[in-house]
């Protein structure tokens, strides 16, 4: 797959510019050598035709959009296109390798006997003139905007080899007055900054918002008051809201682990702030850390084995990692600087974190133990990575010096730095799981003309 | 037409010393006529007769709340990355330490509070510090532990604007506040 090969040698490029690629020659189908950098290289040009349909050509938008947002597609410009095709219809495959489309999209909404919509699509190969990939989503008219979600999160599999990210949500800190009378309040929002809700009033600080990983009905958040610090455990779809419990202490950042059983966290005590773990079924309390240092921000590796922190027990802050049980603790960040903020790749081989150093802050990835450390972003203020399911992109906060802070994404490369589709005020932000599980095994032997891998 | 200038004249007499009374900016007083409002060089009007009323804040009650923001100072300021008391905050923390002794009823809650320059748990941490150096500080200067709560709000709760060295040094603090307990009002 051509974008794949892209992909991959995105990550190459970021460590040895310029970097070489395989890649197949458009005209003749013929596998080339190519040599990209990251200046050279331009975003798969694809045409996405407007649904036929009640909502049609509003989920072809999302979709425009949702693609042009993740760097890698170029959606071209309708107005240039001289054909619609029907649901049921092969494209003309000139009149899209005429206009430059590499690959095509369309679609139709269909109403159904029970009152929902069937939403179908094909994607073909313009070149190699054979379909992508076919499918049919079902739904209620009214959750169009989900399943343009879906159908992006199809394509980007599709063309790229690697799950989907669209169909998502971002829990975040909305901000909204000014620098010594910030309201602060929990907020959610889909991933391309559509349907924001408030989920708490503003009266208590609110910090570290995080997806259980397991379920995206549930987060976790803290809620900072006059003279309280609580964690909460709060389900989006039955409202129901818990806090933790009293601690001999002050709490601070919460993580669940990715089976959704315990929850990591920090609590303050006498000044010395250590990492525990609570059994949520069983709420048996263990501590993992006890040196005097600061040890906070835990996050667990995706087989919920390991934990990194941040801990400033040599004298500034680093990243740590431990077993779940606490042994073995060791510092795996290697350069100078202060590492804080970790937050483990859901594909389990790269660990993200915030770096102070220069008079700057940095988002990068290292590996597990350290090793190929990359920094991905820099500026004025940024913190707090948080991951896209597919492990692709991490979203931050970014402030500007004595301005407001929003939320921002950078891919795996570096390339793509670009604001979040939400653009209000706002940090701390979390990515959800997609919401769920996308279809398996698409493309393969759907038709007579299937494109062969 | 006298009697209308007379009242007039009173009108603005009263507002005078309403406005000199609540030290309030001066303003048209909502229900006045509006126009010139004449005066005759002749007659004393009720506002003109002593010189001129002074004005200002009333001493805060001893031990009030005021009493100890003011007087004493709440809070205490710490250098970059550091929790460490500094030379210059002792006499100021032996002085709450002395008002704390003086009024043993109240009790205190000491909030850590660090600059924007860090990210936010961490900085909640640092905050933390900080605030248990203080903690630490008073009940060494004999306040019992059992009157001192502490919680740190980390970059959470600034009381300087901008983004300037200037800014930061002073948003790098511990507050202690008076939960309950003052004596006077």
């Amino acid at each position: 797959m051509r974008l794949k090969t892209l992909l991959t040698a995105f990550a190459a490029c970021a460590v040895a510019l310029p970097g070489a690629a395989l890649a197949q020659d458009p005209t003749t189908g013929e596998p080339q050598i190519v040599v990209i950098d990251q200046a050279e290289l331009r975003p798969f040009p694809i045409a996405i035709v407007g649904f036929t349909g009640q909502y049609g050509d509003d989920i072809s938008n999302v979709i425009r959009g949702n693609l042009r947002r993740s760097g890698f597609f170029d959606p071209l410009n309708p107005a240039g296109f001289t054909e619609r095709p029907g649901l049921g219809a092969r494209p003309t495959f000139p009149a899209w390798t005429g206009i430059g489309a590499q690959a095509v999209l369309y679609g139709g909404v269909t109403p159904r006997a029970d009152g929902r919509v069937d939403v179908g699509f094909r994607l073909y190969d313009t070149y190699r003139e054979c379909q992508l990939v076919s499918y049919q989503f079902t739904a209620t008219a009214e959750q169009w905007r989900r399943i343009a979600h879906k159908i992006s999160d199809v394509v980007y599999q599709r063309m790229t080899g690697e799950s989907g990210f669209f169909d998502t949500r971002v829990i975040y800190v909305a901000e909204s007055g000014t620098q010594l009378e910030k309201l602060s309040r929990l907020a959610i929002v889909d991933q391309d900054g559509y349907n924001p809700v408030f989920l708490t009033q503003g009266d208590e600080v609110i910090m570290s918002p995080r997806f259980s990983t397991s379920n995206p009905d549930e987060v976790t958040y803290v809620a900072l008051g006059r003279d309280y610090s609580r964690i909460y455990l709060y389900n989006l779809s039955t409202g129901r809201r818990e806090s933790l419990g009293q601690f001999d202490g002050q709490v601070l950042a919460p993580r669940y682990s990715n089976d959704g059983s315990k929850l990591a966290f920090s609590i303050i005590r006498g000044g010395n702030t250590d990492v525990y773990t609570i059994d949520l079924n069983t709420r048996e309390l263990r501590r993992l850390t006890t040196d005097p240092g600061i040890d906070t921000s835990p996050s667990f590796s995706p087989d919920n084995s390991m934990i990194a922190f941040t801990s400033d027990r040599s004298g500034s802050a680093r990243i740590y990692v431990m077993r779940a049980d606490g042994t073995g603790q060791r510092p795996i960040s290697r350069g100078g600087g202060l590492y804080t903020a970790p937050s483990w790749s859901p594909r389990g081989d790269l660990i993200a974190f915030t770096k102070q150093q220069g008079g700057q802050f940095h988002i990068g990835v290292m590996g597990t133990d350290g090793s190929g450390e990359r920094i991905l972003s820099s500026s004025y203020f940024e913190e707090g990575p948080s991951w896209a399911p597919n492990g692709r992109y991490v979203m931050f906060a970014r402030q500007t010096r004595g301005g407001d802070t929003r939320l921002w994404t950078v891919d795996l490369s570096g390339r793509v730095v670009a604001q979040a589709g939400y653009e209000g005020r706002g940090s701390d932000p979390a990515w959800s799981p997609l919401l769920d599980q996308p279809p398996a095994d698409l493309g393969f032997n759907q038709g007579p003309d299937s494109c062969p891998t | 037409m006298k009697t209308t200038s007379l009242f007039r004249l009173t009108l603005v007499g009263a507002s005078v010393l309403a406005l000199a009374a609540c030290s309030r900016p001066a303003q048209p007083e909502p229900g006045l006529p509006d126009g010139p409002v004449v005066t005759n060089p002749d007659t004393r009007g009720p506002t003109t007769g002593g010189g001129t009323v002074g004005g200002g804040g009333i001493p805060a009650a001893a031990g009030s709340v005021e009493d100890f923001a003011v007087n004493v100072g709440d809070r205490v300021y710490f250098d970059l990355d550091s929790y460490e008391i500094r030379r210059d905050a002792y006499p100021r923390l032996d002085a709450q330490a002395e008002w704390l002794r003086r009024y043993p009823n109240v009790m205190v809650r000491i909030e850590g509070n660090a600059d924007e320059r860090g990210t936010r748990e961490y900085n909640l941490a640092l905050g933390a510090r900080r605030a248990e150096s203080v903690r630490s500080y008073l009940i060494q200067r004999g306040i019992p532990a059992t009157r001192i709560d502490v919680i740190s709000f980390g970059k959470e709760r600034p009381i300087a604007e901008g983004s300037t060295e200037e800014a930061w040094a002073r948003n790098r603090n511990g507050r202690t506040a008076i939960v309950s307990g003052a004596p006077a009002r």
